[in-house]
């Protein structure tokens, strides 16, 4: 044991997941003491669009200065990375990275279904984060912003954002079974 | 101590640490994400096919378990409620969005903050999820123009709570959220075991244990209520600072904690006519006239841009003042006189709204200020306490001279400012958006 953590933390033995209600429970403290010391939830989509509007802004600063949705992010002297959710976003890449390295699930590996090939799969997974991302961007906020944030807050329009994700996911995964079983 | 912190409510460059606390959030967020199976894609699709139902049984527990704490808190009189972001609802494009959040879920195998979990651990699949959400998100960037006014009107509610919507207590709602979670337990439970074929016998007994707990919990919440608008309202400090120049020395700054009542003692919070209009000019802040006076006298006559807010019916704006105008906007509450524009300031400062004054004298103080020339304006004698103390002689609501005064005519008017812009939250920073 002791050998192979000091040899690399890529051979750590692979530790199982925790149990869901545990996991949930922890989820929701580190929820709770977010939003009762800075009165902000949890979240990620929305960094994604800032970094995106960084990426722009750099390449090409007039295109920002002619879509308004990015001029709320950048332009004039706002940066699309002052926000809380850019270091919720690099954190969570952080903290995702060490809890894989503690519990030995570093590893180059392609999760999927039994059925498809890992082609199949890699483009399935850059399509549904486009299609995601582009629905997240419209319901202002992803499943953690909008579901757990969101739902615990007790929103209104949370909840309906919510049950449309459970919806849509539903409605859809009996046509693409394939995908996954 | 009172939370939140405000120093903590947004990053700035001004406070580099607050980078680091946020950073610590997303961090512990991440880690129990991988750790409890979400950087793999088919324990994620699994919720979708019943054979193991880890999505529903983490996130539920997550909302039940902040929602109690958050509400015990809140109902302590530790939290202020008004000061946590709660997401604005919009109900069209909040639906359309999800469901396409769905679509892109079930294909994708990944929602964004899962997706960071598996490609961070070197999961490709993940990788390319969020690649693609880059995409996604440009996308929805370019394209926003064409639907903008759907985007940003159809079905929009403000900042909207369960508790609102049904019209009962917030500690009932908890109590029915975590009746239904534990119904949803337990019928994932035996989704599982009928298609995932999964041995519940094996199952920790513990968990029977936790659904008590959190129930007698919500209840405990319930039994403990919100915190009423006086308590609120008592707990509300206003910090003054009073600068004191000294002669071949660094002034002498003195700071004053007063509570509400203290202010209105002292006229701190009442501000003349000619601040009041000032107000309108000053780049620095975004002033709202709220005229708390009844719907005919407001007809009569009223300041121009004043909103008319019937004292009765404050409440019903109050989600709206604290989530809709930008965080520089400074309320400025008039009545006749100052009898029910004090009541209304109560009221907004017990229920949150910062940066809430009150117009010295109320409007026949600004017509005695702005309107001496009007010839139309005759002093109504007989006017009784908190009355409009003028006779009109037609209902002309702003379009008297002297409800939009001159900004050149009175360039120049000397008044001791009294406004101190306090911003406690850039709402257009919080939540995913």
């Amino acid at each position: 044991m002791t050998t192979q953590t000091k040899r690399s933390i890529l051979n750590r033995p692979e530790r199982p997941y925790v149990h869901p209600y545990f996991g949930g429970m922890i989820l929701g403290i580190i929820l709770f003491l977010a939003l009762l010391f800075t009165g902000n939830g949890l979240g990620s989509s929305g960094a994604t669009s800032r970094i995106d509007a960084l990426i722009v802004d750099t390449i090409s600063p007039s295109h920002v200065d002619n879509n308004p949705y990015l001029l709320k992010m950048a332009g004039g002297d706002k940066n699309p990375m002052d926000d809380w959710i850019v270091p919720v976003f690099f954190g969570a890449l952080l903290g995702g990275f060490t809890s894989g390295a503690f519990n030995g699930r570093l590893k180059f590996m392609t999760t999927k279904g039994p059925n498809i090939t890992n082609r199949t799969r890699w483009l399935m997974a850059f399509l549904g984060g486009v299609i995601f991302l582009y629905g997240a961007r419209m319901a202002r906020g992803c499943t953690s912003g909008q579901a757990l944030t969101g739902g615990t807050t007790l929103s209104a329009g949370s909840w309906l954002v919510m049950f449309a994700i459970f919806g849509g996911a539903y409605g859809l995964a009996y046509f693409v079974r394939k995908l996954w079983n | 101590m009172n939370f939140p912190i405000p120093s903590l409510i947004a990053v700035s460059a001004a406070n580099p640490w607050t980078y680091l606390i946020f950073g610590l959030v997303g961090f512990a967020f991440g880690f129990t994400l991988e750790m409890s199976g979400f950087g793999d894609s088919r324990k994620l699709a699994a919720q979708f096919y019943f054979t193991e139902l880890t999505v529903l049984k983490v996130m539920f527990t997550a909302i039940v378990t902040a929602m109690v704490l958050l509400f015990g808190a809140v109902g302590l009189g530790i939290l202020d409620f008004s000061q946590v972001w709660v997401n604005t609802t919009y109900i069209w494009s909040g639906v359309l969005g999800g469901l396409i959040m769905g679509v892109g879920f079930i294909i994708g195998g990944f929602c964004p903050t899962t997706s960071l979990a598996s490609a961070s651990t070197g999961k490709i699949d993940g990788m390319l999820f969020m690649l693609g959400g880059f995409v996604g998100a440009f996308l929805f960037g370019e394209t926003e123009q064409y639907f903008t006014n759907w985007y940003n009107n159809a079905g929009y509610y403000g900042r909207l709570t369960l508790d609102q919507v049904f019209g009962i207590p917030v500690g009932v709602v908890v109590v029915l959220v975590i009746l239904m979670a534990l119904f949803m337990f337990w019928g994932a439970e035996q989704l599982e075991r009928i298609f995932g074929k999964k041995d519940l016998s094996k199952e920790p007994k513990l968990r029977i244990v936790g659904a008590g707990a959190l129930f007698v919990a919500a209840v405990a919440v319930m039994l403990i209520g919100s915190p009423s608008l006086e308590d609120k309202y008592n707990k509300v400090k206003f910090t003054r600072t009073e600068t004191i120049p000294q002669l071949n020395a660094d002034p002498i700054i003195n700071t004053y904690i007063y509570s509400p009542d203290q202010m209105l003692e002292k006229r701190l919070v009442h501000i003349t006519p000619a601040e009041a209009f000032k107000a309108k000019y000053n780049q620095i802040m975004n002033p709202i006239y709220l005229d708390v006076r009844s719907e005919a006298e407001y007809n009569l006559y009223h300041v121009e841009d004043a909103v008319n807010v019937p004292l009765d019916r404050i409440d019903e704006i109050v989600p709206l003042l604290i989530s809709e105008p930008p965080a520089n906007s400074v309320f400025i509450v008039m009545g006749n006189d100052e009898t029910v524009a004090t009541k209304a300031w109560k009221l907004l400062v017990g229920s949150g709204v910062t940066n809430s004054y009150i117009l010295e004298g109320g409007v026949n103080n600004w017509i005695a200020f702005f309107g001496t020339e009007d010839k139309a304006l005759q002093p109504n004698p007989n006017a009784g306490d908190d009355e409009l103390g003028y006779i009109f002689p037609a209902a002309l609501g702003s379009n008297y001279e002297s409800c939009s005064p001159n900004p050149i005519e009175y360039e120049e008017l000397e008044f001791e400012a009294k406004i101190v812009l306090q911003i406690k939250r850039d709402k257009s920073g919080g939540g995913c958006g």
